[in-house]
């Protein structure tokens, strides 16, 4: 197989780049959702729990179409960003990131979630019985307890965020250089004549981070329970 | 000293508890289904009373028609529980050193030592917790406890979860505590002979009430 040419290492970078965004600023907010799903009761939590998995089971078309319209230029919220902060998602590399960071939320959230209640609560209390205030409590037992588990949900994210296609291709079409991630590079390159040396190498390499992804993340499950039960 | 007259329903079961404590170690006498544990969570601010009041040290942390509930980690207390819940993702040293961390407290080396010595941990300090035996645990939670500065130690069956073997082998560390570490206890058993070693005072529980209070004697 030959070489991997410049406009395609152009869109792995871009695939790349895309999902680290998406993924580090999805994170704190995973943390924080995972955490109320796992230890608060509230109204409306079922309803947030569900919203949260929408994604996953929309048509991705109907979430890239739904972005389109509130952070197109014309959109309530992609208005008020453009004009008051200067914040513009559609047709960017950064509405890439906004739609991938949705598409994947759910899955980075999961794994989150699960190793805050896998924690025994019994350890937090004590934790407070030493004098530890909820914040405290929050930081040196419940966070380091789940860590794997953030880990393993940011792995699983960042990997559904490389691979995410139908969201991003209608909310920020599929421009070379500013758009055009590893996916819509493919979908590009099967419908071209002679593109089917060029699309081979990119499934390979979606393979490739795909693949690495899973295995990280599954090592990450392994260190977590390993963590919980103190060796 | 340790005041408390509180009533909590918890479902079926009611609690009405009231006594006054000087003693150096009270022990909390009943079988298993008396109310010790929620009792004890409820001095730790674990639980909340429907009605009463509880202070410690003559400091008022509950009272319920005042409307004061302290949170348990500003109650300056230590607990000890039956199963030593120690950090699993901390080392034995750090489990150690949490509460003073917390507290925001100086480092103490000397009283670190001191408990460290007492307890005859020294050997564990860079073991992790899923390292350690029943009893080497609860030796160190013990001590984890101590070293927060509390002005009142809970401990909550800590020799329930180990065996006969197990239990002599801890019984001389606490007795050690009693008579050195200067930290009024509340020491919650079903067990007649820890109690008869150990407690200065027995407050004696049975289905949720108090049916004695008084010395040793009472456990006759």
């Amino acid at each position: 197989m030959s070489e991997i040419t410049p406009a395609e290492w152009t869109a792995i970078l871009l695939s790349l780049r895309v999902a680290v965004i998406a993924t580090l600023v999805a994170t704190p907010f995973g943390i924080a959702l995972a955490w109320l799903l796992a230890r608060r009761d509230f109204w409306g939590k079922s309803m947030i729990d569900a919203l949260v998995h929408l994604p996953l089971v929309l048509p991705p078309v109907v979430t890239g179409y739904l972005l389109l319209l509130t952070f197109g230029r014309r959109g309530l919220v992609g208005g008020f960003l453009a004009d008051y902060l200067g914040i513009v998602f559609a047709f960017r590399w950064t509405g890439a990131a906004l739609a991938c960071g949705i598409m994947s939320f759910p899955l980075l959230v999961r794994p989150m979630r699960l190793s805050i209640e896998a924690i025994d609560r019994r350890l937090e209390q004590a934790a407070e019985t030493l004098g530890a205030a909820p914040w405290k409590v929050f930081a040196t037992v419940t966070l380091p307890l789940a860590l794997p588990g953030v880990l393993a949900g940011m792995v699983l994210g960042f990997a559904k965020a490389i691979g995410e296609f139908g969201a991003t291709i209608t909310f920020v079409s599929n421009i070379p250089g500013e758009t055009q991630t590893i996916s819509s590079a493919i979908y590009s390159l099967i419908q071209t004549p002679d593109g089917d040396a060029a699309a081979g190498r990119l499934v390979i390499i979606s393979i490739i981070l795909a693949l690495g992804a899973l295995i990280a993340a599954e090592w990450f499950a392994r260190r977590a329970t390993a963590r919980l039960h103190g060796n | 000293m340790l005041r408390v007259d509180v009533e909590k329903k918890l479902g079926e079961f009611s609690l009405e508890a009231s006594f006054t404590s000087e003693g150096r170690v009270t022990g909390l006498f009943g079988a298993s289904g008396s109310g010790k544990t929620s009792l004890v969570n409820m001095i730790a601010g674990l639980l909340r009373p429907d009605r009463g009041t509880i202070a410690i040290d003559g400091d008022v942390v509950d009272d319920t028609a005042a409307g004061i509930h302290v949170p348990t980690y500003r109650r300056r207390i230590g607990y000890v529980f039956q199963d030593a819940r120690l950090f699993p993702h901390l080392n034995v040293a750090q489990n150690l050193d949490y509460g003073r961390r917390m507290n925001g407290l100086a480092a103490d080396p000397a009283q670190q030592k001191r408990i460290v010595d007492l307890l005859d941990i020294g050997a564990l300090l860079d073991r992790r917790p899923g390292k350690l035996s029943g009893g080497e645990r609860q030796r160190v939670a013990l001590g984890r406890a101590l070293l927060a500065k509390p002005r009142l130690l809970l401990l909550d069956e800590p020799l329930g979860a180990l065996d006969e073997a197990r239990k002599l082998e801890i019984l001389p560390y606490l007795v050690r505590l009693r008579d050195e570490a200067n930290v009024p206890m509340v020491y919650v058993s079903h067990d007649v002979a820890e109690l008869r070693q150990l407690a200065t005072q027995i407050v004696m529980l049975k289905q949720g009430k108090v049916t004695s209070f008084g010395g040793v004697k009472v456990l006759a």
